[in-house]
Formats: C-alpha cells, sequence, structure tokens
C-alpha cells in the first residue's frame, strides 16, 4: 500500500486505499467525538476536531520551516556552520544579484500592470451586453497551469533565422517582420526577457484582478453614481474621484495578492528559460541551488528570503485592512 | 444577464427610470471604450488560440508555416493528439494524465475534510487556547511551499516514502489547510447561532450538528474551496518536482509538459497538443463552475 503503484489499476487501488484509510481515521474521531458529553466534552471534542490539522501543520509545515531556517546557516553540504555566509552569497555575488534585481524587476510590475489591466477591463466591460463573456475570456488563463502559460508563450516568442525562405511561427517576430525590423531571439536578450516572462504572470493575473475588482465597482452605491452622472461628471473625473477612492481597500487586496503571488514565480521560469540567460529570480534560484548545484545552505537561505520578503506586503495589507475597518 | 456575482439590487425598473439610465449609459459608453475591450480580449485570447489550432494542424505546417497562415491554407488533423498518446519519442500523457487524477482526488477531499472539521471547531466550541491557535494556523498562511520542501523531503526519504503518491498527498493536504481552515471558519461563522442552539436544545451533539445542521449549509463553500484546492493541485509544478521528479510513475502531467518543453523545446506537434492535453480538465472545470470558483475568490480576498 505505500509502494511505488506503477500500473494504471494499481494507482487507482492504492488512491482508493488511502481513501478509506482517511474515512477510518475521521470515523474513529467523529465516533469519539461522540461518546463524550457534558461540559468538559466541548474540550475534547474541540481538541479532538483539530488533532488531524495540528498535526499535519507541525510536521509538514512549522517543522520544516524551522528545519529550513536552521539550514540556512550551514555550508553546501549542511555540515559546517557558516553564520550569515549564504546570506552575504545573496547579496554579493553577481549572479545572485542578478536574481535579486530580477525578482524587483517582476515584484515592481507585475502587480501594478496586472491591476491596471483588470481595473480598466472591469470598468469598460461593467453592464455591457455581453459582460459574463468579456470576462471570461480573460479570466480564463486563471485557470490553465503556469507551466501550460509558459508553452503558450514560448510559442508567442518563437524565433526563426532571418533568412530567404524561412518564415516565423512565433506571432511577436512575425509582427516585428511585419513592420520592417528583424526577427530576434526574444528570450535570449537581457533584461528584455525577464520582462517578456513577465508579461505572462501579468496575462495570468488579470482576470484575477478583474474578477475582484468588478464586485467592488458593482459594490458602490448607484446613488453616488447616479448624483455624478446628473452633475455632469465626465468619464475620466469619475474614474478617479469615485470609482478608485471606493474600491480603494479592494486596489490593496488585490495588489498584495499578486505581489505576494509573483514573488514565488517559479513555474513560467523554469518552463520558459530554465533560468538561464540572467532570467532566474529567488523561487526558481532557491530550486537551482539546491536540487541542481546541490548547494543546500543557499538553497535554504533563498528559501528564507522568500519568507522574509513576504512579510512585509502581508503586514501592509492587513494594516490597510484595520484601517479601512477602523473607518 | 448571468453574471457570477449579482452584487448590485438594483430595484424594479420603472419605465421613466430605464430612459433616464439609458441616456446617462449611452453619454457615458464611447466607441472608444468599446474597441479598448476588444483589443485586451483579443490579446488575451490570442495566444492560445494559436496554440489550440497549431495542435491540430500538421507537423510539418506548424514547423515551417505560422499558425495564421492556416485561414489561407486549412489543413486539420488529430496525428499530434494520437502523437502525444501514443509514445512518439517516449510521449505518452494517458500515464501522466491518470497521475494527475489520482494525485488531485486525495488532494481535494482529504484538506476539505479536516479544514471542515477544524473551521467547525474554532467556530463553534470553546476550548482553552482555541484563539491563540487560530491566530497560528491563519499565519502559517503566509509560509512559502519553498521553506518546507527539503525538510519535507527528508522526512519521506526516512520512512522511506519517496516515489509514491503518499508524498504529494501528504504535501499538498497540508499546505491546503491554513487558507482552507480560515476561508471555512469564515462561512462558518455566518451560520446563526440560534440554529446551533436550537440543535443542542434539542440534545444534539458536536457531531449530529456537524452532519446535520453544518455540512448542508457549507456546501458552496466547500465547492468553492473544493475547485479552488483542484486547480491548485491539477496545476502545481514545484511540489510535483520535488517529490515525485525522480520517476514517471507518480509524475502529474504538468510536470511531463515542463519536461517535454526542457528537452525537446522545438517539438511544437507535441508541445501544443501537450499543452491543451493539460489544460482541457481545469478549463472545463472552470467553465462549468465559475460561479462557485469567483464566490471562493472573492470571499478570500475581499473580506480579509
Amino acid at each position: 500500500m505505500f509502494n511505488t503503484a506503477s500500473t494504471t489499476p494499481e494507482k487507482l487501488l492504492q488512491m482508493v486505499a488511502a481513501l478509506l484509510l482517511f474515512v477510518a481515521v475521521m470515523g474513529v474521531i467523529l465516533f469519539l467525538a461522540g461518546r463524550v458529553g457534558g461540559k468538559r466534552g466541548d474540550k475534547v471534542v474541540g481538541y479532538l476536531y483539530l488533532t488531524p490539522a495540528i498535526l499535519m501543520l507541525g510536521i509538514g509545515l512549522v517543522y520544516p520551516g524551522l528545519r529550513t531556517i536552521y539550514q540556512s546557516f550551514f555550508d553546501a553540504a549542511g555540515k559546517a556552520f557558516v553564520g550569515f555566509g549564504n546570506y552575504g552569497t545573496i547579496f554579493t555575488d553577481d549572479e545572485q544579484l542578478t536574481v535579486l534585481r530580477n525578482t524587483v524587476f517582476w515584484v515592481v510590475v507585475t502587480p501594478f500592470v496586472a491591476t491596471a489591466v483588470g481595473l480598466l477591463y472591469a470598468i469598460l466591460v461593467d453592464k455591457s451586453r455581453f459582460e459574463s463573456f468579456a470576462k471570461a475570456l480573460i479570466f480564463l488563463p486563471m485557470s490553465i497551469s503556469f507551466v501550460a502559460a509558459g508553452v503558450i508563450w514560448k510559442f508567442m516568442y518563437e524565433f526563426r533565422p532571418d533568412q530567404a525562405r524561412v518564415k516565423q511561427i512565433g506571432l511577436i517576430n512575425q509582427i516585428i517582420v511585419w513592420f520592417g525590423g528583424e526577427p530576434k531571439q526574444l528570450l535570449l536578450d537581457s533584461p528584455l526577457n525577464t520582462f517578456l516572462l513577465i508579461v505572462v504572470m501579468i496575462w495570468i493575473q488579470a482576470g484575477f484582478a478583474m474578477t475582484i475588482l468588478s464586485a467592488a465597482i458593482k459594490a458602490i452605491p448607484d446613488d453616488i453614481i447616479e448624483a455624478a452622472r446628473l452633475d455632469g461628471t465626465n468619464a475620466w473625473t469619475m474614474f478617479r474621484n469615485i470609482t478608485v477612492p471606493s474600491v480603494r481597500p479592494t486596489l490593496v487586496v488585490v495588489l498584495t495578492t499578486i505581489g505576494i503571488g509573483t514573488l514565488k514565480v517559479f513555474d513560467i521560469v523554469r518552463t520558459m528559460t530554465g533560468g538561464n540567460f540572467e532570467t532566474s529570480v529567488v523561487a526558481n534560484e532557491f530550486y537551482s541551488q539546491t536540487f541542481r548545484a546541490d548547494n543546500q545552505g543557499l538553497g535554504a537561505a533563498l528559501a528564507v528570503l522568500l519568507f522574509v520578503l513576504v512579510i512585509p506586503i502581508v503586514y501592509y495589507n492587513i494594516r490597510q485592512l484595520r484601517h479601512s475597518e477602523g473607518r | 444577464m448571468t453574471t457570477a456575482t449579482p452584487v448590485t439590487t438594483t430595484p424594479p425598473l420603472t419605465p421613466d427610470k430605464a430612459t433616464a439610465a439609458a441616456i446617462a449609459k449611452k453619454k457615458l459608453s464611447s466607441p472608444w471604450a468599446s474597441l479598448a475591450a476588444i483589443v485586451l480580449a483579443v490579446l488575451w485570447t490570442v495566444p492560445t488560440f494559436g496554440v489550440l489550432l497549431s495542435s491540430l494542424r500538421p507537423e510539418r505546417a506548424i514547423k515551417t508555416t505560422g499558425w495564421w497562415t492556416f485561414f489561407t491554407n486549412p489543413t486539420v488533423t488529430m496525428d499530434n493528439y494520437r502523437a502525444v498518446f501514443g509514445g512518439e519519442g517516449g510521449v505518452n500523457l494517458a500515464d501522466f494524465f491518470i497521475n494527475s487524477v489520482v494525485i488531485c482526488i486525495p488532494s481535494v477531499l482529504i484538506p476539505l475534510s479536516l479544514a471542515t472539521l477544524s473551521a467547525y471547531a474554532f467556530a463553534w466550541i470553546n476550548f482553552p487556547g482555541k484563539n491563540v491557535l487560530f491566530l497560528v494556523i491563519f499565519s502559517l498562511q503566509i509560509v512559502p511551499l519553498q521553506v518546507t520542501l527539503i525538510p519535507l523531503l527528508q522526512l519521506y526519504v526516512k520512512i522511506d516514502l519517496t516515489g509514491t503518491f503518499w508524498t504529494l498527498w501528504l504535501s499538498h493536504s497540508t499546505f491546503a489547510l491554513p487558507l482552507a481552515i480560515y476561508l471555512l471558519h469564515n462561512f462558518m461563522r455566518e451560520v446563526p447561532s440560534t440554529l446551533i442552539e436550537a440543535a443542542r436544545v434539542d440534545g444534539a451533539g458536536h457531531v449530529s450538528i456537524f452532519f446535520r445542521v453544518m455540512l448542508p449549509l457549507m456546501t458552496p463553500a466547500l465547492a468553492a474551496f473544493g475547485i479552488f484546492q483542484f486547480l491548485w493541485v491539477w496545476n502545481d509544478l514545484l511540489v510535483a518536482l520535488v517529490f515525485a521528479g525522480g520517476g514517471d510513475e507518480v509524475a502529474p502531467i504538468t510536470l511531463q509538459l515542463a519536461n517535454l518543453s526542457g528537452t525537446r523545446g522545438t517539438a511544437w506537434h507535441l508541445l501544443s497538443a501537450g499543452a491543451f492535453v493539460s489544460i482541457i480538465v481545469p478549463v472545463t472545470v472552470f467553465l462549468l463552475l465559475q460561479r462557485y470558483f469567483v464566490r471562493g475568490l472573492l470571499a478570500g480576498s475581499v473580506k480579509g
């Protein structure tokens, strides 16, 4: 049951077995919870219900997290203590500095552009006849995996040498050719390539921004809008003085959520360039250092850095929420 | 209109008001706005469309001409799909597709059940240490997966689980718990307490309240989070790469597609068809259950 299943029936069987085992565990918990009664029983039931989740989180999240922090102070093999050596490497080594630079590009550009596009689109299609269809088009990339999105965009950027009788098969290079330019290896050119990868993330996240912001726009009270219209407010003033202030708390949530997601972006870089040609970012470098370069210490330090970078964004988010609730 | 989220409460339109609204609308919606919307919609659709169309073109055509030439010279074939399922170049996506299904089902059901149970405890049972525990679980949401992967892998090696589905089931289930518990707790708090108290007065214990009162009320929330978790697990690459990277036996379809893109980056007839096989399930789920998905998204980030 705990072996590697290799044929389809074996796999399905193992899955059913796992589910049955899980149902049995749940059954025991519920059975025990059903047996205890009285005032003290409440306490027992509470802890019983929480036991599996706490066990899993303790073993699968808290312990490994602490362990990684500990490991980040050790060398490549995880044997010798190096203090903050790995962190020093991240902030001094040329290659690692490129990684940091790229991560900054990602985190600064993606949330703002994706949110701007999402907001614009939400306003444009609001209350139009094809609203739900139009929204589904933008939203669809959200359901596609980053890997498939990477493949889809790699095809867009595909390059064929600029020779007679050789035709471009990537749309972007074809457009360059149509406008009289020379096709180029788009994904090899740093730092342009990083921005081309960022486009993919924007393509995915704009739908998220649009959905959330659209709901917020619809929640703006009708009488405010009506009053503004009667005053003869033009579209731009309406946007600046009514729409944006009304959805401001939502804007912050969307920006920070996309920011955190972007910080951890890995699949897109892995699929499209493998982190080569100076396109690596922290999350991808973590993987490369740990599993390709066998530098466990540096890998752990990069993972911890990721964790540390998330904290201020979350902190800002919570503060903003408190602020808007306080009003 | 059948949008997923009818948030506005529009009063019934009287003829008088309708004309006023229509005039205001006419004033605002310029042809430029429509044009901008259409341009964005096209920009967002073209990349996927190009790959879909390419997956239906013959290999030679894909490699020598752009997909847009299809409209002047249409030839359609299913060869590429036959190739990705028939084992050309050691590729048979069917196995990986099944792996994805086998990985997904427990990875959705297990955290969903455990989180419902925990959320119930946090929402409706009093016990010492409740608030502290909830705060800890809430804050675990921000832990990036990367931080946990290596020690977790070492743990799996120690108990000899590497290369099995168990590593993926356990990891995905664990990683899902903080967000799931938090979201479901929010939903549960909204159930009127009089309902619970009435059941208690009737002598119902926590087990029967959980099943008879809570679960039926929670169905939309469970559906929302279930879809969320399903998309997340089906589309995951990182967790699969770390825990199932070694062998093909347990690798999901995303991993195989990523490998294919790495090793045969120019085999566009395989890549385009492969990409479509891998996205067909999440896209279908999304289109059918969009309403729940959107509701889940809104619950996750607007309520806070």
